[in-house]
């Protein structure tokens, strides 16, 4: 069995620092990292065509549901990138049936909060505020422990252990939004700036 | 000899970025740079400074050319300084993300005299605050020039 601490990370971000930046997070924190610059390639890496979930013929796969050739275990994406946005991305792996259970984890340089809260329904984990710190990259682990637990348990009592959790993670977002309370996860950047960012 | 030497610029390197910091050229995500920085990674903060800066040229470029239009496409223009507030966050460079702040105000209210004023603005700050980096790039460069003398 492979060790669990060695969990592999796709990064996707279009700009060069970030991904850089994101890069070197990751591998501090131990994770293995792979950096794409857009969505279609994060989607290639894991393995789907972007338009039509089937698998591009040209990459060597044996059958439908076993296109991975290499394991994700949380994708970390950008939310503003041109063409395919992080959100979209978001949409594509949870609408795939072979993608839906790996977490992913959104970025953003801005705090907007019904972005916030479109991709946690739309599924994403964790709504992180750019720039990323190296804090915020020990939330992650959970999220990967959790997914490798799941793959060993039956799927009734998966189901039950979504419910029991998801409640909290919510409600922690709403208050964040609603009392405009600085948590981790959703830091205000005020800075004394007035203009309309 | 070279110790005196190494610890001296060493403390010039700290002195020059503290002040970088005083004046609100850099803020706290620099130091989270640094602290990036190890062993097994040495030249880090060399590293992100010259992507930032080849890709903060770039960006400069484009947007120049863009306000040379005679019809701005400000939705063009915006997304270019989007991109280059979010370098500027990621590396710390407080004062070019505030001048891009007033760019994407200038923008979004399509005044094009004001975009202007507020390019020109990112142009000074970027090229303030390149000089600086390359002195600190200078002072990094002679330290490993030294360390690397010493084995």
């Amino acid at each position: 069995m492979a060790a669990d601490s060695e969990f592999h990370v796709l990064a996707v971000d279009d700009s060069i620092i970030d991904r850089k930046l994101i890069e070197r997070l990751l591998k501090t924190s131990s994770f293995q990292v792979t950096t794409v610059d857009s969505g279609s390639k994060a989607l290639e890496f894991l393995g789907l065509h972007e338009d039509d979930g089937i698998i591009n013929t040209n990459t060597p796969s044996v059958s439908p549901n076993n296109h991975q050739e290499v394991e994700v275990n949380l994708v970390i994406t950008d939310y503003c990138m041109p063409g395919m946005t992080g959100y979209d991305l978001l949409k594509k792996i949870k609408e795939s049936s072979s993608l839906k259970n790996i977490p992913v984890v959104i970025m953003s340089s801005e705090n907007v909060p019904s972005r916030i809260s479109r991709c946690l329904e739309e599924g994403a984990e964790e709504f992180l505020l750019k720039p990323v710190r190296l804090s915020d990259l020990n939330k992650l682990r959970p999220h990967m422990l959790k997914t490798k637990i799941k793959d060993h348990q039956e799927p009734e009592k998966q189901d039950k252990e979504e419910k029991q959790q998801q409640p909290q993670s919510n409600n922690n977002n709403r208050k964040a939004m609603e009392e405009g309370i600085s948590t981790e996860k959703i830091r205000p950047r005020l800075n004394g700036i007035t203009a309309m960012v | 000899m070279n110790q005196m030497a190494i610890a001296a610029l060493k403390n010039q390197y700290k002195s020059f970025v503290q002040s970088m910091f005083d004046e609100g050229v850099l803020d706290n995500q620099f130091s989270q740079l640094q602290d990036l920085q190890d062993s097994s990674n040495p030249n880090f903060v060399d590293e992100v400074i010259t992507l930032f800066c080849n890709d903060a040229e770039r960006i400069i470029t484009e947007m120049n050319r863009y306000l040379n239009y005679q019809n701005v496409d400000f939705s063009k223009l915006d997304s270019h300084v989007h991109q280059l507030k979010g370098s500027s966050s990621s590396i710390g460079a407080h004062r070019l993300k505030l001048a891009c702040v007033n760019l994407r105000q200038a923008s979004y209210e399509r005044n094009k005299e004001e975009c202007v004023e507020a390019f020109n603005s990112i142009r000074h700050e970027y090229c303030l605050l390149r000089s600086k980096f390359q002195f600190l790039m200078q002072i990094e460069r002679r330290i490993v020039a030294l360390e690397n003398n010493q084995q």
